[in-house]
Order: structure tokens, then sequence, then C-alpha cells
């Protein structure tokens, strides 16, 4: 047990998707102005790594390694299309506006890299709760980000008013840098600059 | 055939069944809830320009109380008969886009007159009509799209019964530049538009979104609307659709005809 538990936490902090192994970071860039589509965005990569790592490991040794990298796609665009219809069909307004990114899961680096690095060589159990912890270690940095630009650029959380925009009559002058993709380029870095503070072992080597 | 090659095709055919069964029913299972979440959408939108929107009540039965949508011919302004109805172009889904580039019903536009960037427009239109508790025409909400600086934006304007005076405005879907093109969805700003006369008292066309703030005591303020801080090229994109769809290549043709009706009944 204390070994899953490690499989889960572990790419939370000490081996984060984006802030350690630097990947997935175009989609932590476009989604991440509001809330609402981050948890969403967040919710659907759990679920597509998670089950991309369990399915992937459950034929690993029948695929032969030619074609791997094929096999996992197909595995990869099928979950991804599914959740996909999921999300039009149970969450349409986030749906619009998470618009094509849902789609470019397929092509989220944390999917492929967990499948390729985790699942191949290891248990289906096992690479399932890796898939869950990636997927939280990326949901982790995405909700730090869509808390920060939403209640800085655009003084909601969650779609509720925080902090009273000076355009509707309140004191809080919005932001908007921050609800532009760029900004969340700085705010990773400040979140890496942190973590790498914090856990000086995560430092590469110059 | 060595094993080898044959395992492999085995192996990649598998996968590719097991996932085309899943996605296809996942797609097709699905299908129902997202037509209806479109169409609700949809609905949505229209009651929210016509400000009829009320919480907790279900949007389909305003729709049905409130609206009768009819279809208008661009060219003349005569209503279209339900008996030349197809699937295309019907009140039940009017979707712009797919009429627009049907053959049979799209056009393109002259480079020259196309100021709203929209290339291919309807040569019908939706029109919905407000209804009040006594079935008598209070508004009239109209289709309205044209390019902004990244996305085309699609909305509805609504109109009163005077055919001049705005009574609503809105967009329902745009991918403008959050937090500044984007603010064309901020409901302060359609505010502003409310109670703005498109149409001077001789049937001019005169609506006209302008850069920066509209100084209130000017004698025409009732004509111009603000523009939008920081996003001159959506303001423009904004201002060219609305005044495209409201001359005589969008529905001036239909709203003469209605002032004219009008006028013979006075």
């Amino acid at each position: 047990m204390k070994k899953y538990r490690e499989i889960l936490l572990d790419p939370i902090f000490n081996n984060n998707p984006i802030a350690l192994q630097i990947l997935g970071i175009c989609s932590a860039l476009a989604v991440t102005s509001k809330m609402d589509t981050a948890i969403v965005m967040s919710l659907a990569v759990i679920l597509v790594t998670a089950f991309s790592n369990l399915f992937v490991s459950l034929i690993r040794n029948h695929v032969p390694s030619s074609i791997r990298i094929l096999v996992e796609m197909t595995i990869i665009a099928s979950l991804v299309i599914i959740a996909d219809q999921f999300i039009r069909a149970f969450a349409y307004d986030v749906s619009k506006q998470l618009s094509v990114y849902v789609g470019l899961i397929i092509t989220n680096c944390i999917v492929m890299g967990r499948t390729e690095a985790y699942a191949l060589k290891n248990p289906p159990i096992a690479s399932f709760i890796d898939g869950i912890g990636n997927g939280l270690g990326y949901t982790f940095i995405l909700i730090l980000l869509a808390f920060v630009r939403e209640l800085f650029g655009s003084g909601k959380l969650l779609g509720y008013s925080i902090l009273p925009l000076s355009t509707d009559g309140g004191w809080y002058v919005a932001n908007g840098m921050l609800l532009m993709p760029p900004s969340a380029f700085f705010l990773i870095g400040f979140i890496i600059w942190i973590i790498r503070t914090l856990k000086p072992e995560q430092m590469e080597e110059a | 055939m060595s094993s080898n090659v044959k395992k492999t095709l085995m192996v990649a055919l598998g996968v590719c069944l097991v996932a085309s069964v899943l996605v296809s029913t996942a797609a097709v299972e699905l299908k129902p809830i997202q037509t209806k979440n479109k169409k609700l959408d949809m609905l949505k939108n229209i009651l929210s320009a016509g400000d009829l929107l009320k919480e907790k009540s279900n949007i389909e039965d305003i729709y049905k109380e409130n609206i009768e949508p009819e279809i208008i011919d661009l060219k003349t302004g005569e209503v279209i008969p339900k008996d030349k109805y197809d699937e295309v172009v019907n009140t039940n889904d009017f979707d712009v886009k797919s009429v627009a580039s049907s053959d049979k019903w799209g056009e393109a536009i002259p480079a020259d007159k196309d100021i709203a960037g929209i290339k291919r427009m309807p040569k019908v239109m939706i029109v919905y009509q407000v209804l009040d508790k006594d079935k008598n025409v209070v508004k009239y909400i109209f289709p309205i799209y044209g390019k902004g600086l990244w996305s085309t934006m699609y909305g509805f304007i609504s109109l009163a019964k005077d055919l001049s005076t705005v009574e609503g405005f809105t967009f329902y879907d745009q991918g403008e530049t959050p937090g500044l093109g984007g603010e064309v969805d901020n409901p302060r700003w359609k505010k502003l538009w409310i109670g703005k006369e498109v149409f001077d008292p001789s049937g001019k066309l005169k609506i006209q979104v302008i850069k920066r703030k509209v100084d209130p005591s000017a004698p025409d303020a009732k004509y111009k609307v603000d523009g939008l801080s920081g996003a001159t090229l959506t303001t423009n994109g904004v201002n060219h659709l609305v005044r495209f769809w409201m001359s005589d290549e969008g529905f001036g043709l239909f709203l003469k005809k209605l002032r004219g009706e009008k006028n013979e009944k006075v």
C-alpha cells in the first residue's frame, strides 16, 4: 500500500509533470484563464492518463515494440474522443470554452510520456495509479494558475465576483495581461522557482 | 509471412477494432443529449437577446409561449411560406452557418459589398418575433454575424416595434481576445446598446460603434455606441456587421416593408 501511495503522490510535488518534467505546458497556458475550464480540463486529463496507462499496461506484453507508439496513440486518442463526447453532452457551456483543447489532450506530452515511460514496464494497477498521480500533478499546477489568473485577471473565482472590478463600479483594476496565455508562462516559471528552492535536489546541473 | 509480422498485424487490428467500437458507441449514444444541449443553448441566446430569460423557468416553454419565428427572403423582404421549408431552411433548427454554405440557400457576396467580412451569406434569414400576451408582436430579434479580429462573431440584435430602437444585443459565439475584444460579451457593454436608434426618422441607417466614449450631450448620441478600449479591430468588426445586416444587403428590405405596412394601417 505504501508503494501505491508513493506512486500517487510523488508526481504532485517531487516529480511534477509540468514543473519538473516540463510536459503539457501548451494546454496549461490555454485553459487556465478561468477556474471552471481548468477543473474540467484537469478531470479529463486525469481520466485519460489513468485509463490509457491502464490499457497500455494490460496489453504491454503483447504489443510488438515496432508498433507500440501507434498502439499507445490509438488508445489515447480513443479515450480523448470519448472524454470529449461526454463533456459535450454533460457540460456544454464548459465544452464551448475548452473548444479544441480537449481534443489536444491527445498531443499532451504527459499522457504519451507516462504510457511510454511507465505503463509499458509496470503492472496495470500501479500504472493506473501512476496515471491518476500524474493527472493530479497536472491538476495541481492548472488550478494554481487558474486561481491566480482568474482572481487577479478578472476579479472572480469560479465566476463569482471576489474583487469588485473598476469597470463594474468597484475598486479593483483588473490585470488584463493575466488573461493572456503568456502570463501563464511567467506563473509557471515562478512555481518552478519556488518548488526548486524548496527542493534543491530538483535543480538541474548548469 | 513470419509469425512476427502476423502478430504485429493482429495486435494492430485488435486495438483498432476495440477502439473504434468504443468511440462510435460513445458518439452515437451521446449524440441526442448533445443536439439537445446545442438547441437549448441557441434558444437561451435568442431569449436573452429578447430579454425574456427568467430564472428557474423552462427555456423551451418560454420560447414556445413568446416567440414566433418566420423566415424571410432578404432580396425581397417577403416571408417565405412554410411549404418551401426543407431540411436546411426551417424554423426548428435554423443554423446560419449551414444555410450560408448551402448551394441552394447561400450565395457569395461581392467583395466591395462585404463589409462584414463574411464572404458568403444566406439568401434567406430567420426573424424571431416576440409576442405579448395577446399575440401582438412587440419586438423582433435578428441574427447577425461578421468578422472581428480573430473570429467570426455570431449574435442577435433585437429591435422594438418601431423597428429602430435597440432592445437587446448579444453575441453567442465569438473567439475574440478575452478581456479585450472578448468584452463584446460583457453584459455592461451589451447594455449600452439598449435604447440606441439604428435609423433616423427618415429611415437612414445611422447606428455606429465609435472609438472612445460617446459624448451623451451630442445631438447624435443616440445613434452611437462606445467602442471597446484596447479592441479597435473587434469594435470595427461589430460596427461593420451591425451596419451590414441593417442595410439593404441584410434585413433592410424586410424592415422597409414592415414600416410600409405600418404606415398604410395608420
